[in-house]
């Protein structure tokens, strides 16, 4: 048979399972998705393809057949080759893949020297390869250094090396994590494409649901280290017979998805790491209907009892069918009573009550307003004349790619930003371009919660000392066990320094702190996308709930169209340093929209890329644009169209014409 | 896999540990008392014992005076673990408070303070040394100056570089959200951070301070000569090399274990760091 089987494979590290009798196939031309939170064993089982556990991990049983070529029992040599001939990985980290010091030409063709062709073959098949990922001007890439081309490019180059194996067997491992949503889309549309035309075998390693929905067959959810569901993917994705991807599910924001309307449930605690496996179901002591006995028997993955007719649809659960209701139901989960492996993790804290679905936000008259702010780092303008205005009690939405001047503007507005044209005030009052030189009062007023909850928590001071003296400065309530009850810490997590807490536990604990003063204004810059999914429910939960209770307003902000669709009253479309749309958050992200948020939210396909850089005097998009007019967009200033509720758009196409979502298109 | 590699290189550092303490904690307890521990007077002249090698009557031997080479060596230690130690505070708290003000203030600041200790690190620290000792004569004051000004740009650039490492992370950012500013938020974020580059640094420094007073007081830039102090002695006896080299191995080889002892501790306190950061 050709194609990829894995048959009851198994790893351990140190002898502890982490892979546990994990058995599918994928055939030719195929795509298989495993999904699963970080630590079940994802990563794992796509280094075990080409026999690459780490150091410390040994294949301890089962069988891994590509196209009746048995990987786990080739020798050596035989490994090497068929490593060369038939594998090829894609890893998550484009710019670790490539070799800084090279050209990407020389990289390509050394790539494809390996697999056996001459010198001569390899430099002419160079520019061929970077043609099938669809590089533009294959010949100039070639000459460039891997610094030189964008991440996306980066992830290109590196999917090119890998074709030029012509493999049998194709592993994705997370390949557009940290890419912008554009990007992201493109690179997916290439993989669609080209494993039809490999006929390889692809199994798609990623934590995003939504992404293996779009691109795989079938899909494969791993728990602990097994497989506790796997069927076709529009079923499991769908309608879970199991109750951790059912929990997946409702865990995940999608677009369309608001905290208004449809409020996400965390789930409690944490995969078992490996080794720490107790009897029974290993999902049973985060499984809101688990019973005596999926806490003493490990279920069987057996045939799932919807009858789909559209493949073989496996579940590994006790009830299976039952409890996919349950879990995706709005009210927060029940306290687990299995509380005894980890007290110290309070990630699985169940939120307060106050999720329930509620009307919009009061108008709030005006709390923060942006008027004309540019700021400039050399001759790179990083925004360019920006008017933002956040009413009380408001969350602000601002999405954009990376580069798009969305941190520099929340940054700006924090007060650790640098100086330039443009006011802002607050309460009509203006504010000093740097936090220190502004009035203690205004400090109070704008606080931030960082990107990366591991470096913003000062490692040498307990969370007390922390929120102590933050309160202190601030003015705020001197009651840290306060502040961490309210964000959902334990009070024993008081006395830790930050490198005893979960990346969850961080995140929650800086939440404590940009409150610990009450203030009006909360800038959040990308507080969830270094967390896992079912963590980043459980941050987001939390950051609606101090937004309720407290009447704050937030200026938030995320590459993930998805994330800010959830928490946004209102949202604002950044590209190149500037506002191209700003308007209520559903109107926004369906439309009518600017083309350029239609090509974020994924119902415009984006344009053939590097035409232009957008220096041009007209629209910064036009370049890129797929309904561009030619000679008005690339020349003029494009017009700002008002859609009404004060939805605006900066475009030159009439409101008619402008794209919206198309109905039922809903992501997960 | 840190889970399993860390057990291990704990229980390599802690030996390395334990051996280099032991070797400085008695070499201390040598320093401090001495005259109750010497068999013979340090200085104590004997005419009639010149020369002899190691033997009951004497350890390690006597030199061209007929000195007792055993009693010297243990009184040498009080000099050289009082210049070092000295020496190494010194250059240490000088170095960390250039260090964190650079890393600090950063702009101007920072690059006059680089580019006099580039100045101070490029100028020959003998010559330098002869110049001073000329001018200001030879005193333990003078040794302790010399050697802590020659270790302070060295101090003062990794703790600069840890400085400016911390500098970037968001906490300090948080803290200048809070209205905390440049050197009250060094002291109190950035400080307790970069405290462990200081105490690697200083253990460092110690072992480079003590070679660096033998070289001195070899050189007759510190200890006088007839000091019982290890570089003056190996200086003084190495005249007779051949005929009595039990006067220059011991200082020497003293000398050797208190170095080979510092450096064990400085290798195991940046091994734990390190661990502890990865």
């Amino acid at each position: 048979m050709s194609g990829l089987r894995v048959e009851e494979l198994s790893v351990a590290y140190g002898g502890k399972v982490a892979v546990n009798g994990v058995s599918f196939t994928v055939a030719p031309g195929q795509t298989y998705g495993l999904v699963g939170e970080s630590g079940c064993g994802k990563t794992t089982i796509g280094r075990a393809f080409g026999r690459q556990v780490a150091r410390s991990g040994l294949i301890t049983g089962g069988r891994i057949v590509v196209d009746d070529v048995d990987v786990l029992g080739l020798s050596p040599a035989a490994l090497r080759r068929w490593r060369a001939e038939a594998l090829a990985v894609v890893q998550q980290e484009a710019s670790a893949a490539l070799d800084p010091t090279m050209r990407i030409g020389t990289q390509l063709a050394q790539a494809l020297r390996a697999r056996g062709r001459d010198r001569a073959a390899a430099r002419q098949e160079v520019p061929e390869l970077l043609e099938r990922v669809r590089l533009p001007d294959p010949a100039a890439i070639a000459r460039r250094y891997p610094h030189q081309l964008s991440g996306g490019q980066q992830q290109r180059v590196v999917i090119a090396a890998a074709l030029a194996a012509r493999p049998r067997l194709l592993v994705l491992d997370e390949p557009t994590t940290g890419l912008d949503a554009a990007v992201e889309r493109e690179i997916l549309d290439l993989i669609g494409e080209l494993r039809t035309e490999l006929g390889a075998a692809v199994v798609l390693i990623s934590h995003d649901l939504g992404l293996v929905g779009r691109l795989c067959d079938r899909v494969g959810v791993l728990y602990a280290g097994r497989l506790v569901e796997e069927g076709p993917a529009g079923k499991v994705l769908s309608d879970p017979a199991h109750p951790y991807p059912a929990a997946l599910l409702a865990s995940t924001p999608g677009l369309g998805r608001n905290r208004r309307t449809h409020p996400l449930t965390a789930i409690p605690g944490h995969p078992p790491a490996p080794g720490e496996q107790q009897d029974g179901c290993s999902f049973a002591p985060r499984c809101p209907l688990a019973d005596d006995l999926c806490r003493s028997t490990v279920p069987t993955l057996s045939t799932a009892p919807d009858g789909s007719t559209a493949g073989l649809h496996l579940v590994r659960c006790h009830h299976p069918g039952q409890t996919a209701q349950a879990v995706s139901q709005p009210e927060p989960l029940p306290e687990p009573q299995s509380a005894a492996s980890r007290s110290a993790e309070s990630d699985r804290r169940p939120e307060s009550a106050v999720s329930q679905p509620s009307p919009l936000p009061p108008d709030g008259g005006p709390l923060l307003e942006v008027r004309g702010l540019t700021r400039r780092y050399g001759k790179t303008v990083a925004v360019d004349g920006v008017d933002l205005v956040i009413r009380r009690g408001e969350v602000v939405g601002l999405v954009g790619e990376s580069g798009s001047g969305k941190t520099t503007l929340a940054r700006t507005v924090a007060g650790l930003g640098g100086r330039g044209p443009g006011t802002i005030t607050l309460r009509g009052r203006p504010l000093h371009p740097s936090a220190t030189r502004r009035a203690p009062e205004q400090r109070r007023a704008i606080q931030m919660v960082f990107q990366n909850p591991y470096s913003s928590l000062n490692p040498s001071h307990t969370i007390r000392t922390i929120l102590t003296k933050a309160a202190r400065s601030l003015g705020g309530p001197l009651d840290p066990a306060g502040l961490a009850h309210e964000a959902g810490l334990d009070a024993h997590v008081l006395d830790a320094r930050p490198e005893r807490l979960s990346g969850g536990q961080r995140q929650r604990a800086a939440i404590a702190r940009a409150f610990a003063g009450v203030p009006d204004l909360v800038v959040c810059d990308e507080p969830v996308s270094a967390l896992d999914v079912s963590v980043q429910a459980g941050v987001l939960r939390l950051l609606d709930d101090r937004q309720r209770a407290s009447g704050t307003s937030y200026l938030f902000i995320s590459h993930d169209l998805a994330v800010v669709g959830y928490l946004a009253d209102r949202i604002a479309v950044m590209y190149r340093g500037q506002v191209v749309e700003q308007g209520p958050a559903e109107q926004v992200l369906h439309g009518p929209h600017h083309p350029y948020t239609a090509v974020l939210v994924g119902s415009h396909p984006p344009a053939p890329p590097g035409q232009g850089d957008g220096a041009g005097t007209g629209c910064r998009f036009a370049a890129d644009c797929p309904s561009r007019v030619d000679g008005l967009c690339d020349t003029s200033v494009p017009p700002v169209r008002d859609l009404g509720q004060e939805h605006v758009v900066h475009c030159h196409l009439d409101p008619a014409r402008l794209p919206h979502r198309a109905q039922g298109s809903t992501a997960p | 896999m840190t889970a399993i590699a860390l057990p291990y290189a704990r229980r390599r550092h802690g030996a390395a540990l334990g051996i280099g303490a032991a070797i400085i904690v008695a070499w201390a307890v040598v320093a401090a008392f001495w005259p109750q521990l010497v068999p013979y007077e340090p200085d104590l002249l004997d005419p009639a014992s010149r020369f002899l090698p190691p033997g009951s009557a004497h350890w390690l031997g006597t030199d061209q005076f007929g000195r007792d080479t055993f009693s010297r060596l243990l009184a040498g230690s009080r000099p050289v673990l009082l210049v070092a130690p000295a020496a190494t505070a010194l250059a240490v708290v000088a170095g960390a408070l250039v260090g964190l003000a650079a890393g600090t203030y950063g702009g101007v600041v920072d690059e006059i303070v680089m580019r006099v200790l580039d100045a101070v690190v490029v100028f020959p620290s003998i010559i330098a040394t002869v110049l001073v000792v000329a001018l200001a004569g030879r005193s333990v004051t003078v040794m302790v100056l010399v050697i802590a000004a020659s270790f302070v740009p060295i101090v003062a650039r990794s703790v600069r570089a840890a400085t400016l490492v911390e500098r970037e992370k968001s906490y300090v950012e948080a803290a200048r959200l809070r209205g905390e500013r440049s050197w009250g938020l060094t002291v109190r974020e950035i400080l307790p951070n970069v405290s462990s580059t200081v105490i690697v640094e200083a253990t460092s420094r110690f072992g480079d301070a003590i070679f660096a007073a033998a070289t001195l007081s070899f050189l007759g830039l510190g200890q006088p000569p007839g000091s019982p102090d290890w570089g003056a002695s190996v200086s003084d006896n190495r005249l007779w090399l051949q005929l009595a080299p039990w006067t220059v191995l011991a200082p020497a080889l003293a000398i050797a274990s208190l170095v080979v002892g510092i450096a064990l501790v400085a290798d195991a306190l940046r091994g734990r760091w390190e661990a502890g950061r990865s």
